[in-house]
């Protein structure tokens, strides 16, 4: 793929307010806060209301990205695409909610999609062959989850919710960044996974991190520095999924990129591991801060297991759309903190409710 | 299994809910929520147009629900609210991400997207419309 006609016209994030802070969650299961914070370099994370789901948060995303885009008429969306691995229905699409709740309906294609944490990169990548192909004028993808770990598992202490969405398409001169390139790396690697039916996933534990994550994540990011010639000193920012505060941190070093440049798009230590939302809104918060002309690589990754990878190039329309929605720090930062009570209601893990 | 007898009323609804679509006479100027076919002042002179509100309101009462109907009794205490709508229509809807002590007559709400109802564990879940502050407000 050559990227050709393949821009970004705006994007939107959505992160609940509510936070638990590790020391809350440790104090049940009588574990150390530091070991915890230390081993997965996350101090606290988001909690979603007990109204709210994948679907809202999406569309609060959408919304914000619409805002963003600044595009007036939205049935000029020709396409949504919603990532999840935690949708509100098993048979039903959440995509035709969002599309209603933006007022594209009705003339437009939509699916939601699933590939763990990378459902949502998988969705850009589908609007931008839309796009090119000339299919569509404008297209949304979507990541937003709102996933659970098992009580006691280490999940819990990772596993926030927050959606981003990115609205691809209209002409280059409004655009506030352009996808020069993408191209992905996918095996069958059970490292992750959940039945239907299940309330909590299954994982491989330590086998998550070496023939999963930095497998897939490393080599697709060389293959799209191959494949553009672009080396690690040539990009101002990267992006990374991040299921946890270390392993973006450990990538980049693997590719010999400077740990700054990750910085403003690593937000997992924050928030807890968004799932699908995660290297999306890790690219969002990138955005938010970068300048026309800078690189950003961004790389996803999704158990069961694969990476989508874009060397992007922000544009001079990035200015005049900065403010018009909320900012990812603005999100980040407007919290109220909740007990492990509060929590276990709101995700609903006693049997009862 | 066939279920929700209330699903075509529910379907009617989602604009309303969704993306607050009420009504405005072009004649009196005033607005309405929920929609109105004919204008209540102007009758037969009046001229009622579709019209999306933006979502940007006051508070205008407030209570706090204790004992909630059911199916809300797991979001109980929360907050009820009448939003003046900055179009001029009241609606009334719960207050999200607010303590209750924070809840002020005339302080700037927004609108937000939430799940309002779940049918079980098996039926239709109900979104739409609810009311957070303002941030930095
Ligand atoms: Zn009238």
């Amino acid at each position: 793929m050559d990227g050709g006609g393949m821009w970004i016209a705006g994007y939107g994030a959505y992160v609940p307010r509510f936070r638990i802070a590790a020391e809350e969650i440790t104090k049940i299961w009588g574990e150390e806060a530091s070991r915890i914070k230390e081993g997965l370099g996350i101090a606290e994370k988001s909690v979603p209301d007990i109204d709210e789901d994948s679907a809202t948060i999406a569309v609060e995303a959408a919304r914000n990205a619409m805002y963003h885009a600044g595009l007036k008429d939205p049935t000029e969306i020709g396409a949504i695409f919603f990532g999840s691995e935690s949708p509100p229905y098993a048979v039903k699409p959440a995509a035709s909610i969002v599309a209603e709740a933006i007022q594209a309906t009705p003339a437009l294609t939509a699916a939601d999609l699933e590939f763990a944490c990378k459902a949502g990169t998988a969705g850009i990548q589908c609007v931008m062959g839309m796009c090119a192909s000339g299919m569509i004028r404008y297209g949304m993808a979507i990541g937003s989850d709102t996933s659970q770990g098992r009580p006691g598992d280490a999940l819990e202490y990772s596993a926030g919710a927050g959606g981003a969405a990115f609205i691809l398409g209209g002409e280059k001169a409004d655009a506030v960044a352009d996808i020069k390139h993408t191209c992905s790396y996918t095996t069958d690697t059970p490292d992750f996974w959940r039945r239907p039916g299940a309330d909590f996933p299954s994982h491989g534990g330590r086998f998550t991190g070496e023939p999963a994550y930095f497998k897939h994540v490393i080599s697709a990011s060389q293959m799209l520095m191959k494949e553009t010639g672009v080396k690690a000193e040539d990009l101002d920012y990267a992006v990374f999924h991040q299921p946890n505060g270390k392993f973006p941190v450990q990538a980049a070093k693997m590719l010999g990129i400077e740990k700054g440049k990750i910085m403003p798009g690593l937000i997992t230590p924050l928030i807890g591991n968004t799932y699908s939302a995660a290297s999306m809104l890790g690219l969002a918060a990138t955005l938010d801060v970068a300048k026309p002309g800078q690189r950003i690589m961004a790389t996803s990754f999704g158990s069961g297991a694969g990476s989508d990878s874009f060397l992007i190039e922000v544009l001079d329309g990035i200015d005049a759309k900065r403010g018009r929605a909320r900012a990812v720090k603005s999100f980040v930062d407007d919290k109220e903190y909740v007990d492990y009570g509060t929590y276990a209601k709101y995700r609903r893990k006693l049997k009862s409710l | 299994m066939t279920t929700g007898t209330g699903l075509a009323l529910t379907w009617r609804k989602i604009p309303e809910r969704y993306n607050l679509m009420g009504s405005k006479c072009d004649n009196c100027g005033e607005s309405f929520f929920p929609s109105r076919k004919i204008c209540p002042n102007c009758r037969r002179r009046g001229r009622i147009r579709k019209e999306k509100f933006s979502g940007k309101g006051k508070i205008y009462s407030y209570t706090l629900v204790a004992s909630p109907p059911s199916g809300f009794e797991l979001e109980a205490p929360y907050p009820m609210v009448i939003v003046q709508l900055d179009e001029g229509a009241r609606v009334t809807a719960q207050l999200v991400d607010t303590a209750y002590e924070n809840v002020k007559i005339g302080a700037p709400v927004q609108v937000v997207f939430r799940k309002i109802q779940e049918e079980g564990k098996e039926g239709l879940i109900h979104y739409g419309f609810k009311f957070k502050m303002t941030p930095g407000k």
